[in-house]
Formats: structure tokens, C-alpha cells, sequence
């Protein structure tokens, strides 16, 4: 699309590492052959993913815009960059930064990027990566060359292999810490990156580090491969090594990462995940890419299992110097400060000791700190990047980190310069309080850009985030301090499942329109490394959110025992207080004439008119099988509430139950007379839904039936806490893809 | 020298007064309508973030906003594909976008009149830091192309220029003419231009 592509191709030739160098020049060449027809579009779809260029909203050429849905003729016509996938469409580009480390150089290259590909704006993500929106896929590689030339890679950013290596951005410079584990995440990132026994994966692998046990930085316990630094004493000597965590994830139903090792010595690291990437290549799913993470191979083989499998592996590795090689590289980049220590002022303005409050964190190199620099919904402008990188060459030697939290850090500022720094980041709108406060929302795209989004979370977010800053100098300082992270689906980007007020997505339908809703997920808790995932209570109109919040809160200033942490208040106070605190507000006023419920945050259109039904006969069947599915969602609830009480066995056979019902449910718009037989459920199920897929959701596919399926194969099986608590999560997305299916299979009555 | 992806900002007046989630609505109905030469696609709103982009209509040619970089409040073009001419064309292409769409935006009934030109002021860019660093000598080299498209965008109207000296960022120059005018005024001194081929 730049008229500067093939320039920028002779500028930079010579300049760039030669395997990145090689890598994107095999990129160009494969997408110029797609261009002629002589590349599949399913593989320029794999190879685009692993270099980080996605697909975003509305590229399969389609959009609705409030009133119809739109073709967008594009000047390549129908040409595609996957299936489903047109050549014109806008996408996305990801690029990774390991550990999340930047140098002021790259901020700059990011921030020209930004400016000349994509809409000015950089977004940081919960992973601690930089994506680009609304980028050409022509314009690709040349985003590449030039990041290359900074020495970033966008390689392996997306697709079935080794994600962005994260870790904790205050390893080195926290007080808790055990030991900086930077140079370990550095090194392991490079050491799996192209690595031939990582390309073989059914799905995605995500690494992650931490330096302790306690706080969430490293969020070790949700990841594929969780490490947490550690030392013990042998012969005399301090050894350093790392718990290991498999199998964790998020996702759809989100698992616990299961303890692989209680102390693996550092050294031993690079082989053992090298060996645990050949089991996973080696038996994990390939298939069915809803059951292909390793939290499932795990799951099913059982840790003891797996752990027998991975050691085995582990003593036929061949000798390979590479990880100590990339080990000792990684210890010999330092940092350093680039002022001497220094005190923090003794007095400052009312606004600076706000920022100072929420906003600096001592380091344990005494006289310095490490300020957050809070972003927006984790959005940076192209000039701000680059007065970033003015900033950090001013008060350090370039040492900034982007989080999880989808802010940056900048380590090692010195104390006396804290009201300057201050100062700097104010003249360009960097200098908000507030990080890691209830008004420092993570959202993931959501709606707005993702193809997968079903509600606007960076819409609620925005909403939240403003009527929140108005209320922050009266807040209880309980609330200020708890985690809103808000997804727009229910693939759990925006981490929903680990914060104090978690929202995902989903729709309902009313009056024969879809309205915009999310889940109300609590219980989860954020330190500890993601210590424990919250269950979803109930689901409310977009437009409510707001109000749930506030209800939310008050109640907790109101009623909290003195030093209780808000988990704990909403595990004492049970499910039944909180779905009787929040029932009224999942109700739409009931003469529907307040249409600002029809539409999302920030999107006046109505929300999937489409899905417009009209006519009595529909609307008969509507309340009966709407009525079904409200009775299979208060069952999932019962079963949580059994779950609660330790009733492992009762909860899920009621969360089953409350699959059957959903089942039945769209059953009957086609068979009044189908039974309660389950069997007889299951089979008219699979037969009028499943195979015919109408059930399938548009990316998910058939993967929520499955969830009922598994349960109906486990009907008469022991159930375990573990597996009791997945299966609630999985009756809960059963039954919301039920409600999408009936919601489409209106719109075709009516039709 | 060879200007390609003209971007061009005009000013408005009263950007106090201007709530910019108001552009939402207005430029969903663009896209329902499809009523531009051009593409339209998506929006972008980045109201959250101060002094950025604010709210981006993206196109597939070219990308329209009510931008707040710098500080500053404006209707800005961005013009993303190549555009076949000379550098005088693609300025004219850029500036007669940008004016259409602020246009459009001055009389559009639910914006009630609140968006309006400040008369003097707009701002070019060149989106491409290898056709156009911002150097002295990107400035020297394109300057009497640059004075050649005011003097007819302005007429007699006397104008001064300044160009941005930070070297990392895009190449551009704010115009300020001396004598005010109507956004009607401005497309009419440029109707008279050979116009672009897309």
C-alpha cells in the first residue's frame, strides 16, 4: 500500500540481522505468490499468523452498519490472505518484545510505525506485546524490515507456536523478588524461538516468569509453562532454580497450571522446555484445536503422567550448547542507573503525591524507583512514544518495560528526579495516577477491532474508567485498589477470570433483539500469580455494567470484615446474596422502549439487527425456549453454589443437567414434543444441531456441543473439584452459545 | 522529491465547545451511506487517549478524523494509498478531502453547528519518512512546491509557514493565511485544479 515498500527493501538491505533478513524476505515471496494464485490460502494464513499478522473485524469484506450489512468492494476484489480473509481488509500486526524490555531506539521505531501504518495509535497488550492496528498486508513486510532493523522480531507472534516470553517487569528491581529472572526470560525466549521442536504445536504455548510466589506480575499459574524463581542451599552454596508450572490457561475454561517441578535447576531449564515442547508437539491434540492446549494433554494424561513422559524425553535430548550460550548473552547486558541515588522529595504537590501514591514503587537499590506509566485502555500515540524515549534517555539508560497491566515501567529513576520525571510525563499526558487501581481497566480489543468479540469491552472500559476517575478522591481506598479486566468473549484475552470484577462478553435477546451483555465473573483473584479463577453469577445488559459495579463496591465498603480482601467478602457472602443484590439489573425495562440498550458502549448502531424476529408465532416459541435457557443458566448457578459446599458430585450433575435443558431447549424450536430422556435430548441434539451445524458458532465451530458431549460421556463418572468447577464454566459457554443459536436461527424464522 | 500520503489538518474554532463523541454517531452514518468517493470502513475512537488521533473514520483509500495531536483540535485526511500525478496533485487531493469532509461535518445537522474552520490555519504532513524525512533538505527541496499549491489555495492572501525541526517526526508545515476563509471559499480556489487520479 506504501509507495515506499520496495525502497524501504534497498534501504535497509545489508542493515538487518541475515536469518531476520531471510525470514521476512521468504515472507514477501510467498505473498506475492498468493497474489498470482500459486500459494493456498490456508497456508498464507499459517504463515501470516506466525509472523504476527492477523486478521481483524469485518475482513471477510462484510460489516453491518446499524441498518443493513455492507459488501465492501475492495480493489483486489476477492482476493484472500485466508479463508474467509480478504486481501484489502485492514489487519492487525503483533509484535513481540520479550519480557516485555524496549530500548528508547525502538520506542521510536514503534512510534513511526504507528504514524505511517497504522491510526497513530500503539496498543500494548496483555501479554506485554505492541500491536498495530488497521495495518495492509502489503505494507507487512516492510513494518517487519523496519522492526527488524531495531532488532525486534515479529516471528512466532501468533499461530501455533512459542508466544511472547513474559515475566515479571519489576524482576531485578523488586523488593520481593528472589532473583532477577530477566536474563532467564531473555535467553528462554530466544532459545525457543524457531526452534524445530516448536513447530509442530496443535495450538499456541505461552512461557512465563516470575521472581516470587506471592504477587501477580508473573501470573505463573495461567500460563502453559509458569516459572517462579527460587533458591535453595546445596552443599553450602545458594543454587538458583525455578518452580515449574504446567498446563496452566485461560481461554474459554480457564485451568489451573499444575506444579511440574518444586525446584528445577536454572541450568536444567532450556532442555526441560525443550522437552516438554517435543511431548506437547508429539501428543498433544491436532484435530480439534478447542482441546489442543497443553492444559488439556495435561489434564488428560494427569501430571504424574506427563511429568513421566516429559523426563523421558529429557534424557534423549542431544547435546546442544545453545541455551548456556544464550544464557551467558543474556547475563551480559546489565542494567545499570544512569544518576546517582537519590532522596524523593520531602514535600510535592497535592497532584504529584496522588501520582506518587499509586504510581512509584521503591526499588530495592536504595535512592531509586520504578514509575508506572499508566496508558488508556494500554493505547500510546505515536508522539508520546517519542517523548517516552526522550524521558528514558533523560532519567536512565533506556530501561523501560512494558506489563501485563498494559502500562510501561521505567526502572531506575533516581528519587531526586522523581518530581522531574513527573513533570516530563505530564507536559505530554503521561503523568496520570492510578496504576494498578480500579480505574487502570484491562480490556482486550474486543468489538472494536476482533473478530471474535461479542460485546465492546474497550467500550465498557472507557465508560468505567471515566465515571470511576470522577469518583476516585471519595472512594474507599478497599476499592481503590481492586482489578477490573474485561473481555469481550469469552476467550478470556482481557484475563476476566483473574480479576476482583471480571465481564466477558455474550449476547441475549429480548423482545426479538440482541442486546449486548457481559458475564459477571467474580471470585478471582489477581495476586499469588493468578492465584484462583472466578465463576461466572450472572449475565446483564451492557448499559447495567456500570451499575453492577457500583452496587458491587458499595456493598463491599458496606459490609467487608475489617482487613477482608474482596475475594474473600464474595466468598463469604455466597453467590445467592450477590444474584439477589444484582437480579433486577438483568432485566431491560419491559415496555423496551429505552433503546440505548439495543446498542453497545461507544457504538451507537443497534447492536446485530439482524438478528431483528418478528410475528407472534416466533414470539411464542421466544418465551418458551428463552425460559428454557433462563432455567439451564439458574442450574449452572445452583451448581456453582454446590461446588461451593464441596458437593463435587452434585455440582456436576446439575451443571450436566442444566446442558440438557439448554439442548432440549433448541430441541424444541424444532420438535415440541422432544422428551427430558437425555439420551433422546442428545441424539435429536447432535442430529438437528450439531451435525447439521447450525449450532456451530462462526470461529468457535462445534466446540461448545463438544462441552456437552464430554459431560453426557461423564454423566455416570466420579467428579473431581477440578473437574467439577471446568464443567461449570462449560455448561455456562453450552448454554450461551445456545442463546447465539436460537438468536440466529430467529433471524432465519423470520426471514 | 515526491510527496506521496498526504495527510492534511484543518483547524477548527471553539474546540472547547466540541465533544467528540459526538463524531461516533455522525460517522457511522457516513459509512451507512457511503455518500464519499471513498471507501469507508471502520471507526476508531480513541477519545480516551489525550491529545491522539480522537475519533478516526478509516477508509480504505484514506482515513478521515477529528484529531487532537498536538493539542490541537482539527478535521484531518489522511491519505493512505499512492495517488498517480505530480506533488501538486496529491497536495490538491489531500487538502480538497479534508475540506470536503470538514464541509460535511459543519453542516451536518447533529453536530449543530458546533464544528467550524478557524478561517486561517492548516497543517500538512507527509506520511512517508523515506520519500520525505524531515530534514533541511527535504524542506529546501519541497518548499517551492509547497509555496506554489498555498499561493493558489490562499489566492492574493499573504500566508506564513512553519515547518516542524524535530527531525523524528513526520515531515510537515503549518500554513496560516492572513486573511480568513470559508471552507466554501478554499474549494472553490482549487476547483479550478486538474483533478488527481485515484
Amino acid at each position: 500500500m506504501k509507495a515506499s515498500n520496495t525502497l524501504w527493501k534497498e534501504r535497509l538491505a545489508g542493515h538487518l540481522p541475515e536469518e531476520l533478513a531471510h525470514e521476512v524476505d521468504v515472507y514477501e515471496t510467498e505473498l506475492g505468490l498468493r497474489k498470482q494464485g500459486k500459494f493456498d490460502e490456508r497456508l498464507i494464513a499459517e504463515t501470516r499468523l506466525r509472523r504476527g499478522v492477523y486478521g481483524q473485524r469485518y475482513d471477510n469484506g462484510q460489516r453491518h452498519d446499524g441498518k443493513k450489512v455492507q459488501e465492501f468492494a475492495y480493489p483486489s476484489g476477492r482476493l484472500t490472505k485466508g479463508p474467509h480473509t480478504l486481501w484489502d481488509a485492514p489487519g492487525m500486526q503483533r509484535i513481540k518484545i520479550p519480557a516485555g524490555g524496549l530500548n528508547a531506539a525502538q520506542l521510536e521505531t514503534l512510534a513511526e510505525l504507528a504514524e505511517e501504518y497504522s491510526d497513530d495509535i500503539a496498543h500494548i497488550t496483555t501479554r506485554q506485546d505492541v500491536q498495530l492496528h488497521y495495518v495492509h498486508i502489503d505494507d507487512t513486510p516492510t513494518v517487519m524490515r523496519r522492526l527488524a532493523a531495531a532488532k525486534i522480531t515479529t516471528r512466532e507472534a501468533c499461530g501455533n507456536t512459542v508466544r511472547n516470553v513474559t515475566a515479571c517487569p519489576f524482576a531485578g528491581i523488586c523488593q520481593d523478588e528472589v532473583f532477577d529472572v530477566t536474563p532467564y526470560a531473555r535467553a528462554l525466549s530466544r532459545f525457543l524461538l524457531g526452534h524445530p521442536d516448536c513447530q509442530s504445536f496443535g495450538r499456541k504455548f505461552k512461557p512465563s516468569f516470575s521472581g516470587c510466589v506471592q504477587h501477580a506480575c508473573g501470573l505463573a499459574n495461567m500460563h502453559d509453562l509458569g516459572l517462579v524463581g527460587l533458591t535453595r542451599i546445596e552443599k553450602g552454596e545458594e543454587v538458583r532454580g525455578f518452580a515449574v508450572y504446567v498446563g496452566g490457561g485461560l481461554g474459554t475454561v480457564p485451568y489451573q497450571a499444575k506444579m511440574f517441578d518444586p525446584f528445577l535447576p536454572a541450568e536444567e531449564l532450556g532442555p526441560l522446555a525443550q522437552s516438554i515442547a517435543r511431548v506437547f508437539a508429539r501428543l498433544g491434540e491436532k484435530k480439534n484445536r478447542n482441546r489442543a492446549r497443553l492444559k488439556f494433554l495435561v489434564h488428560d494424561l494427569g501430571i504424574d503422567k506427563f511429568k513421566e513422559l516429559v523426563w523421558e524425553e529429557r534424557k534423549t535430548l542431544p547435546p546442544d550448547t545453545k541455551w548456556a550460550d544464550y544464557l551467558n548473552a543474556a547475563f551480559a547486558s546489565t542494567e545499570e542507573p544512569l544518576h546517582a541515588a537519590g532522596d524523593a522529595p520531602s514535600s510535592a504537590s497535592e497532584d504529584f503525591q496522588k501520582w506518587f501514591k499509586t504510581n512509584v514503587r521503591p526499588q530495592r537499590q536504595e535512592g531509586y524507583s520504578t514509575i508506572t506509566v499508566t496508558l488508556p485502555l494500554g493505547d500510546i500515540t505515536a508522539a508520546q512514544l517519542r517523548s517516552l524515549a526522550d524521558i528514558v534517555r533523560r532519567f536512565t539508560r533506556e530501561t523501560i518495560r512494558t506489563t501485563v497491566e498494559q502500562n510501561f515501567v521505567i526502572r531506575w529513576v533516581s528519587n531526586r528526579h522523581l518530581v522531574e520525571i513527573h513533570e516530563a510525563l505530564k507536559a505530554v499526558d503521561l503523568g496520570q495516577p492510578g496504576a494498578g487501581t480500579i480505574v487502570d481497566i484491562v480490556s482486550c480489543p474486543g468489538t472494536d477491532t476482533c473478530k471474535l468479540g461479542i460485546s465492546s469491552s474497550r467500550g465498557l472500559a472507557a465508560e468505567l474508567r471515566t465515571r470511576l476517575t470522577e469518583q476516585t478522591i471519595a472512594m474507599d481506598a478497599a476499592v481503590q485498589n481492586l482489578h477490573i479486566k474485561i473481555s469481550g468473549c469469552f476467550n478470556s484475552c482481557g484475563q476476566h477470570h483473574v480479576a476482583d470484577l471480571g465481564f466477558y462478553g455474550v449476547s441475549r435477546k429480548f423482545s426479538g433483539y440482541a442486546v449486548p451483555h457481559f458475564q459477571v465473573v467474580l471470585g478471582g483473584e489477581w495476586d499469588n500469580n493468578a492465584g484462583s479463577y472466578g465463576l461466572p453469577v450472572l449475565a446483564v445488559p451492557s448499559k447495567n455494567i456500570p451499575r453492577v459495579v457500583t452496587r458491587l463496591t458499595e456493598r463491599y465498603v458496606s459490609h467487608r470484615h475489617s482487613g477482608e480482601s474482596f475475594q474473600s467478602f464474595i466468598k463469604r457472602i455466597g453467590k445467592v446474596e450477590i444474584k439477589t443484590l444484582l437480579e433486577d439489573l438483568t432485566r431491560l425495562p419491559a415496555d423496551g422502549t429505552d433503546r440505548s440498550f439495543f446498542s453497545d458502549w461507544g457504538d451507537p448502531r443497534e447492536y446485530s439487527l439482524g438478528d431483528l424476529g418478528v410475528g407472534e408465532c416466533a414470539g411464542e416459541v421466544v418465551s418458551a425456549i428463552e425460559f428454557d435457557l433462563a432455567a439451564a443458566e439458574r442450574e449452572v448457578f445452583e451448581a456453582q453454589l454446590n461446588l461451593e459446599k464441596g458437593n463435587f458430585e452434585q455440582s456436576a450433575r446439575t451443571s450436566y443437567l442444566a446442558m440438557v435443558r439448554a439442548a432440549r431447549a433448541l430441541v424444541k424450536l424444532e420438535l415440541q414434543d422432544v422428551s427430558d430422556d437425555p439420551e433422546q435430548v442428545l441424539h435429536e441434539f447432535t442430529t438437528r444441531f450439531y451435525d447439521t451445524q447450525k449450532f456451530f458458532d462462526p470461529f468457535a465451530g462445534g466446540k461448545f456441543a463438544q462441552y456437552y458431549f464430554a459431560a453426557h460421556a461423564a454423566a455416570s463418572k466420579p467428579a473431581t473439584a477440578d473437574s467439577a468447577r471446568y464443567q461449570i464454566d462449560e455448561a455456562q459457554l453450552f448454554i450461551d452459545a445456545a442463546h447465539s443459536c436460537y438468536n440466529r436461527f430467529g433471524a432465519v424464522t423470520v426471514a | 522529491m515526491e510527496f506521496q500520503h498526504v495527510n492534511v489538518k484543518l483547524f477548527v474554532k471553539n474546540a472547547e465547545k466540541i465533544d467528540l463523541e459526538a463524531l461516533v454517531p455522525v460517522f457511522h452514518g457516513w459509512i451507512q451511506n457511503q455518500g464519499h468517493d471513498e471507501l469507508l470502513l471502520d471507526i476508531a475512537d480513541y477519545n480516551h487517549v489525550p491529545s491522539g488521533p480522537g475519533v478516526v473514520l478509516i477508509g480504505h483509500l484514506g482515513n478521515y478524523s477529528l484529531d487532537e495531536a498536538g493539542g490541537r483540535l482539527g478535521v484531518r485526511y489522511n491519505r493512505k494509498a499512492p495517488l498517480q500525478g505530480n506533488n501538486f496533485d496529491r497536495l490538491a487531493q489531500a487538502t480538497q478531502a479534508a475540506l470536503a469532509a470538514f464541509q460535511r461535518l459543519e453542516a451536518e445537522p447533529a453536530l449543530a453547528g458546533k464544528i467550524q474552520f478557524n478561517g486561517h490555519e492548516l497543517e500538512v504532513f507527509i506520511n512517508d519518512r523515506l520519500l520525505a524525512p524531515n530534514t533541511e533538505e527535504t524542506r529546501a527541496t519541497a518548499d517551492s512546491d509547497l509555496r506554489t499549491f498555498f499561493s493558489t489555495l490562499f489566492g492574493e492572501s499573504d500566508y506564513t509557514v512553519e515547518y516542524a525541526q524535530d527531525p523524528r517526526s513526520l515531515f510537515s508545515i503549518r500554513v496560516k493565511s492572513a486573511q480568513a476563509f470559508d471552507i466554501t471559499s478554499l474549494l472553490d480556489n482549487l476547483k479550478s485544479l486538474e483533478p488527481a487520479s485515484h
